[in-house]
């Protein structure tokens, strides 16, 4: 596995600049037709995300969100290498992950909106998007806890004998919890079906990643303590990602165990809606911004023989899409009230005495 | 019918259910090879092999995502937490992930899972492993929890657990391990949100939890001699909660007495205490007493255990000062 790191510029202080533009990676092994899937699903992800921002300053999303804008590629990459059957496992940052999976767009927004039509009829909300008839499992708000989940689907899959792997996404800041440690430790010992992928896009909230971690890699400098490789990759390029997402689902559906993939990326935004991310600095947010993946893959479909017209159809078409699932968000309507009481147990309501 | 120990009726109730079930997986510390530190799992790996027992490493967190995630995906897991208070460094599993999940998901994710744990105190462990924890799980929307006082309830209540889709914590007493009983041979299926009287009686109602029904019962033995019939209700399942039987209860004798094991604020009496209050003001002769280990850590030493836990002597003379005023 190629080391992308090891190419990049350091600011000083911390700062963390992206590879040089470069055609290199035209050459990889990635069909055009796949190339044309993963163009759509990050212009999907890229469209969706801006509209949820814009929903956001109109007031009619509440609460908080936490956008994929600028890690378009590691969603996109893995979602293309999925199973249908396989499991996703998605942190708070989840919007991309889950259209990833082919959740349609109109109730992941409902749902954002706080509305009946919502994918999980608005008692769930932004940070736990789930569809488990897509295999996504779930969005998880509490750093780390995830990985141990996603063990856990492992670990039955395994048992039934199902092929189906686990994929569990999580970013920098997850590398310092406890539950990291014990999520990998337990896959290794159990050689669990599971793909962990960290989106390391440098910084874990407000504070950069490597003024409080140990080692240089937050993911992949630990790998080797639960006897796996050390995998860094360019998280802003979909066709790295997809093949390395390819080269651990395999590696995990033929009985080899898991693996820790360490994606680097950035996010163009802040950590969440309160976050105007001023803390980095301007000039490595403005190269990362240059270093966008949607722009660096356009640029290679072009490149590869794949017209502009074309290219603009797909966004257009994405445009669209959007567009009509914000007229079917904000047209749904709210929650029934009794809606709050159910499904607190299995049978639906919420009684706990007699 | 025969005697079994309480212990051996915790690997009883889960083989029974493995058994006629092969989603049914066990985890935890030493619970394999070792069959469990306190020796309530032995004999499962020797009957259901390794892919269905599995020793894991100290690693609670790993332990319940791994149940939660394996049940969400069709397993039915059984997980021991090997002493209850260690739930403390994987609550966030619990709390946040098992017993929400459900809800967040408007149901579409099912969590048919048990977490088994030893609970409770009388063993001079010390405060960090002897605490009673059924109060910490009550007070969260989403998880059921049942502590069962005998043998035969171990296995019928264990068994409705692993039956169960949703999440049960099952604090088994850790003072009531060596404790044997009366067990019916066969398949045994209890109902969870059921408590039992243990001993009818007409002055008063005794509820009691785990290794208090014990001592309950002891001190209605005690109160008889002196003229006083003590009902005494094993309450068993604090969520869902039978308040049906115990509000029976309360309209025949007119008095309520709860003897719970852990600190004083917020235990599962005052619960009971509010609904009583609420429902059965008027069935009331006088005020329901709690009797309960009083609002501190549980010491060490025995002399100081036994002196702050609740004890059949307490109970009775609480019980018998109460009715005479």
């Amino acid at each position: 596995m190629k080391l992308p790191l090891s190419e990049h510029r350091y600011g000083e202080h911390g700062v963390v600049l992206p590879p040089e533009r470069s055609d290199a990676n035209d050459a990889l092994d990635v069909d055009l037709d796949r190339r044309r899937q993963l163009y759509r699903s990050m212009r999907e992800m890229r469209t969706f995300e801006k509209r949820a921002y814009d929903l956001f300053m109109k007031q009619l999303v509440k609460g908080t969100s936490h956008l994929s804008l600028g890690m378009e590629a590691i969603a996109a990459g893995f979602g293309a290498a999925m199973r249908e059957d396989d499991y996703t496992f998605a942190t708070y940052r989840g919007h991309a992950h889950t259209l990833a999976r082919g959740v349609p767009m109109t109730p992941v927004l409902a749902e954002l909106l706080g509305r009946a039509n919502g994918l999980m009829g608005g008692k769930g909300g932004s940070m736990h998007l789930t569809s488990v008839e897509h295999g996504m499992m779930g969005s998880y708000a509490i750093i780390g806890a995830h990985l141990t989940i996603a063990n856990g689907a492992a670990w039955s899959a395994q048992y039934r004998g199902s092929g189906q792997v686990a994929v569990c996404f999580f970013g920098d800041g997850t590398t310092n919890i406890g539950a990291f440690h014990e999520a990998l430790n337990y896959a290794a010992v159990y050689r669990l079906p599971v793909v962990f992928v960290c989106e390391n896009n440098l910084y874990m909230e407000y504070t950069s990643i490597h003024d409080i971690t140990a080692v240089p890699h937050p993911a992949a400098d630990r790998a080797p303590a639960y006897g796996l490789e050390s995998i860094v990759i360019d998280g802003n390029d979909a066709d790295e990602v997809h093949l390395a997402a390819v080269t651990a689902l395999d590696r995990a559906r033929s009985g080899q165990g898991p693996s820790l993939v360490e994606a680097l990326t950035y996010r163009h935004g802040g950590h969440s809606r309160a976050d105007p991310g001023k803390y980095r600095p301007s000039e490595e947010v403005e190269a990362w911004k240059a270093y966008d993946p949607l722009t660096v893959y356009r640029e290679r479909l072009v490149r590869l023989g794949v017209s502009e017209d074309e290219l603009d159809a797909i966004d257009a078409s994405v445009l669209a899409l959007v567009d009509a699932a914000t007229e079917g968000a904000i047209a749904g309507e709210l929650p029934s009230p009794e809606s709050a009481f159910t499904d607190v147990w299995a049978d639906g309501g919420w009684s706990w005495r007699n | 019918m025969a005697q079994l120990s309480y212990r051996d009726a915790v690997a009883r109730g889960i083989a029974q259910e493995m058994r006629r079930d092969e989603r049914v997986v066990v985890v935890g510390e030493d619970i394999a090879g070792a069959g469990g530190v306190f020796k309530t799992t032995v004999g499962l790996l020797d009957e259901f092999g390794p892919k269905r027992v599995l020793d894991t490493p100290i690693s609670e967190q790993a332990i319940l995502g791994a149940a939660m995630g394996a049940a969400m995906t069709g397993l039915r897991p059984v997980a021991e937490i090997m002493f209850s208070d260690f739930f403390a460094v994987c609550w966030d599993i619990v709390v946040n992930q098992i017993a929400k999940t459900r809800y967040m998901t408007d149901g579409q994710v099912s969590l048919p899972l048990v977490i088994k744990t030893g609970n409770g105190g009388g063993l001079r462990f010390g405060a960090q492993h002897s605490q009673s924890i059924e109060n910490w799980a009550m007070a969260v929307p989403g998880l059921k929890v049942v502590t069962p006082s005998t043998a035969e309830d171990v296995v019928g209540l264990m068994a409705a657990a692993i039956r169960d889709e949703d999440p049960v914590i099952f604090c088994e007493h850790k003072g009531l391990y060596a404790s044997k009983g009366e067990v019916p041979d066969g398949e045994i299926v209890d109902s969870l949100g059921t408590a039992k009287i243990r001993r009818p009686g007409r002055d008063a109602t005794i509820l009691a939890l785990g290794m208090m029904v014990p001592r309950a019962l002891a001190a209605a033995e005690d109160l008889a001699t002196r003229g006083i019939d003590a009902e005494v209700i094993d309450v068993r399942s604090l969520v869902p909660l039978d308040t049906r039987t115990i509000l029976g209860s309360v309209a025949r004798t007119g008095r309520l007495f709860t003897v719970e094991e852990n600190p004083q604020l917020l235990g599962w009496g005052a619960e009971i205490a509010s609904i009583v209050a609420d429902e059965a003001f008027w069935d009331l002769d006088g005020p329901v007493q709690r009797i309960t280990t009083p609002h501190i850590p549980l010491p060490s030493a025995d002399s100081l255990e036994d002196l702050v836990m609740p004890s059949a002597e307490s109970v009775a003379s609480t019980v018998e000062k109460a009715l005479q005023s």
